[in-house]
């Protein structure tokens, strides 16, 4: 702050434009009361000296009529949370819809040989298919034998079912089906009652998966496995290969990696989760519920990582090392990072001519939209705009706002559960005054400080963009990429302007740990060097044989 | 073709009045269906001389697609079309889902074509209108007038009070109207001129008022309507008189649904006072 270089990055923060006329034009056509709600999520940055930001307003309900990016709470807990694990035959309970639509778009890649049974359900699409019949006169009947006719054709470790919207006014007892099944079978089988339309956004079906896994998986098998350095990585979903490259890294550095939730993993690696000496969040905004509540019971620290960017990768295995605090591993992790980092910087100065100063706005996710700005910051590209489809506060402003957020009524509908303390598990692996030193040396334990803090001043933040927004956006800023999802791909290239999706990553991936930003830095490259954009407008559009206007114009 | 739907607080004897009065109208030469709308399905047991009906879901169930109509329909005392739509035993599943899916049935099967020159269908809907399905009768003119079975108890008017509203809600898109009250005498104080005033209140009229008497519960030991039972005891002549009423009644109104202090100053007013 305050130095040449960064008020330079401030005045091109927003291309120089005046951020309350940029604010003003995206917010004029709505109708007062709507202008009044989007206007506080819509916020300049501002950082100030002591590191806070400015207040958004998030994980609020979409106001009815605008066009949100988000999805629902079923979305949320069957295809992000537990989507990604290969061996746990997930039902969707509910019409057929809900679970087609939701079978494999995510792009979640797994490796059942890593598995000794090399069980894996993920290419197929359960569902009970419910009908009239089912409606009138319920569903648990045929959740029943869905449940049985699954276990005898696939003999799973485990079967869970995820509730859809019409389950929830019809009232099916999933628990009490999936307790009864449990017995029957001799599985651990279990429910989720995440009917799309609870909550806001899919936010709400994370919470509702945290609290599912943590209550009927994690902590029932207490083998610990051979290894040093116990890690869980919670928050990776494997989009496109993404865990493989953190893994292979893990192992070079001599990490042994426990679980991950859920990229690449196993119902047996949640299970004993809890035996594991820390816990890495990634997606911060999607796990971190579990995280908090195996420190609650079993006493397990967790810290903030993100292996989204080659020299965020470098800071995060350094975090690790600091923790476990062992001259072995430091060593190693360093060897690592020497010897990869030289060929990441390489492929960036390769491309980084082409990319260099290219603008890029990112609204996706909830966490996306900042680990992705490390990658194009790699690459000299600039952040204009970024924000979260369905994030809440403390991911944009950091945890150090959680006491001051107001809990409504939508968020008080998700359960919160009640954690304590194992009676014979709970084993602090850190003291205080170690934590305390830890922390003086910068490795904060709990602790996110969010998009926001590493954003440029003046830049835009928008929570929640809306359709009409993006369209303003794109519309004043012309920026070379748009990063969002499936939904807002080709509307956003109809304008022009090439859009990389950082949910499934398109075709790519994966763009995590060393090599997958090399990944990354040359399919974005593709991206905004191709011409393709500038062939979009037909000749006849350009030179038209005659010209009218409308009578309103 | 009139299209009547019958509504009222859960246990105030919508099926019985239902069921008499229907008989009353088959005893005029009236070609009259009735179709029970409770998942129950007990709106046609007096006309059918018991339980023996088949439901609309239940055959739509074992059946498949391939349902006719005879299937589902039964006749009963004097010619009278029966039919139940059925649904889920208690506490499972949508109820009101049910009764749509069996409407929709009735209406795909012919049940109300010219063909069949019914004079009356009769609609007779369980309890309060709880949710969507339950209004299905007076959504999109399935029923075109309606009767609510009321007393001079409090929570029977309360009720009666409520579908009021619902009728309110319904009446533009649909076109619905009520017909009147029916006061089904629980021997209450000043039980008829209550039930005059608050028909007055709601914009229309009570069109009969019928006596406590104990042969209806001992023709309905019996499975049979008053009329069936005991064809020249006073209580018949009631039923027949509400029929002819019903037969000829013009008035129909949007009702004017009371604020629930008016509700409870009409009691205070009839039911204290005397």
């Amino acid at each position: 702050m305050g130095t040449a270089a960064d008020s330079k990055k401030e005045m091109l923060a927003l291309d120089g434009k005046d951020p309350g006329t940029v604010r003003r034009k995206l917010l004029e056509k709505y109708p007062p009361k709507i202008a009044r709600k989007r206007d506080k999520q819509i916020v300049v940055n501002r950082i100030e000296p002591d590191g806070t930001v400015p207040e958004i307003q998030s994980n609020v309900r979409t106001v009815p009529g605008l066009i949100s990016q988000r999805g629902c709470c079923y979305a949320g807990c069957k295809g992000v949370v537990l989507g990604p694990t290969r061996d746990i035959i997930n039902i969707t309970h509910g019409p057929v819809g809900c679970g087609f639509y939701s079978w494999l778009t995510r792009r979640n890649q797994t490796d059942p040989e890593a598995s000794p049974d090399g069980h894996n359900f993920m290419p197929y699409c359960f569902t009970t298919d419910m009908q009239e019949e089912q409606i009138i006169f319920g569903g648990e009947k045929k959740l029943r034998q869905a449940i049985q006719e699954a276990f005898d054709n696939f003999a799973p470790k485990a079967i869970a079912v995820f509730s859809t919207c019409p389950v929830g006014l019809i009232g099916d007892d999933v628990h009490a089906v999936c307790r009864d099944m449990k017995e029957k079978l001799g599985i651990n089988v279990f429910g989720f009652s995440c009917e799309g339309y609870k909550g806001v956004s899919q936010s709400a079906g994370h919470h509702i998966a945290n609290n599912g896994i943590f209550t009927h998986v994690i902590g029932t098998d207490d083998t610990v496995r051979a290894g040093e350095f116990k890690i869980n990585l919670l928050g990776e979903y494997n989009i496109g290969g993404d865990a493989f490259e953190i893994e292979r890294i893990f192992d070079a550095c001599g990490l042994t990696l426990v679980s991950t939730f859920s990229g690449n993993s196993s119902i047996d690696q949640f299970a004993n989760a809890h035996t594991a000496d820390l816990n890495l969040i990634m997606c911060h905004r999607s796990i971190n519920y579990v995280a908090e509540m195996m420190e609650k019971k079993f006493g397990l620290p967790w810290i903030k990582i993100n292996f989204i960017g080659a020299q965020a990768t470098a800071k995060s295995l350094r975090k690790i090392a600091q923790y476990f605090d062992d001259p072995k591993l430091t060593e190693r992790v360093e060897a690592v990072i020497a010897a990869e980092l030289p060929t990441v910087e390489m492929a960036a100065a390769q491309v980084r001519p082409r990319t260099e100063g290219k603008k890029v706005m990112l609204f996706v996710g909830g966490s996306r939209a900042h680990h992705y700005q490390e990658l194009f910051s790699e690459m000299g590209m600039r952040t204009l705009s970024a924000g979260y489809e369905f994030a809440h506060r403390d991911d944009y402003e950091g945890r150090r706002v959680l006491p001051d957020i107001k809990v409504d009524a939508d968020s008080r509908n998700i359960q919160e559960l009640e954690v304590l303390p194992d009676a014979d598990r709970y084993r602090p692996r850190i003291d205080e005054c170690r934590a305390g030193e830890l922390a003086a040396q910068g490795l904060q334990f709990s602790e996110y400080d969010g998009m926001m803090t590493e954003m440029v001043q003046g830049s835009l933040i928008i929570d929640d963009i809306s359709h009409h927004e993006t369209e303003r956006m794109i519309a004043m800023f012309k920026p070379d990429l748009f990063c969002a999802g499936i939904k807002e791909k080709y509307v956003i290239q109809k304008h022009g302007i090439p859009l990389k999706q950082l949910h499934s990553y398109d075709y790519g991936g994966p763009y995590a740990g060393f090599k997958g930003a090399i990944n990354f830095y040359e399919d974005i490259d593709r991206m905004v060097s191709s011409r393709i954009w500038g062939y979009l407008k037909a000749p006849w559009q350009k030179n038209p044989e005659l010209t009218a206007k409308y009578a309103f114009e | 073709m009139r299209k009547v739907a019958i509504y009222g607080k859960g246990g105030i004897g919508k099926s019985t009045t239902t069921q008499n009065t229907v008989a009353g109208l088959a005893e005029m030469g009236k070609k009259v269906m009735v179709v029970g709308c409770d998942p129950k399905a007990d709106s046609t047991r007096l006309l059918l001389g018991g339980l023996a009906q088949r439901t609309v879901l239940d055959t739509l169930r074992e059946e498949g697609e391939d349902v006719e109509l005879d299937d589902v329909r039964k006749l009963g005392y004097a010619g009278v079309m029966c039919t139940e739509s059925g649904g889920p035993e208690p506490g499972v599943g949508c109820a009101g889902r049910g009764i749509i899916t069996s409407i929709n049935l009735l209406e795909q099967l012919g049940a109300y074509a010219e063909s069949q020159a019914l004079d009356y269908v009769f609609y007779d809907v369980l309890g309060d209108v709880v949710c969507g399905g339950f209004a299905m009768p007076i959504r999109e003119g399935k029923a075109k007038e309606i009767y609510i079975v009321v007393s001079g108890e409090m929570m029977a008017m309360y009720a009666a009070n409520n579908i009021c509203k619902g009728i309110v809600k319904f009446a533009e898109a649909g076109g619905v109207r009520l017909g009147g009250l029916i006061c089904n005498s629980r021997n209450v104080d000043n039980e008829e001129e209550m039930i005059g005033a608050f028909a007055a209140k709601l914009g229309t009229h009570m069109i009969h008022f019928v006596p406590r008497d104990n042969v209806v519960q001992r023709a309905e030991i019996n499975r049979k309507t008053v009329i069936d039972y005991e064809p020249r005891h006073g209580q018949a002549d009631q039923y027949r008189q509400l029929a002819g009423k019903i037969d000829i009644n013009e008035n129909m109104v949007i009702p004017t649904p009371l604020e629930i202090e008016e509700l409870e100053k009409l009691l205070i007013d009839y039911g204290m006072v005397a």
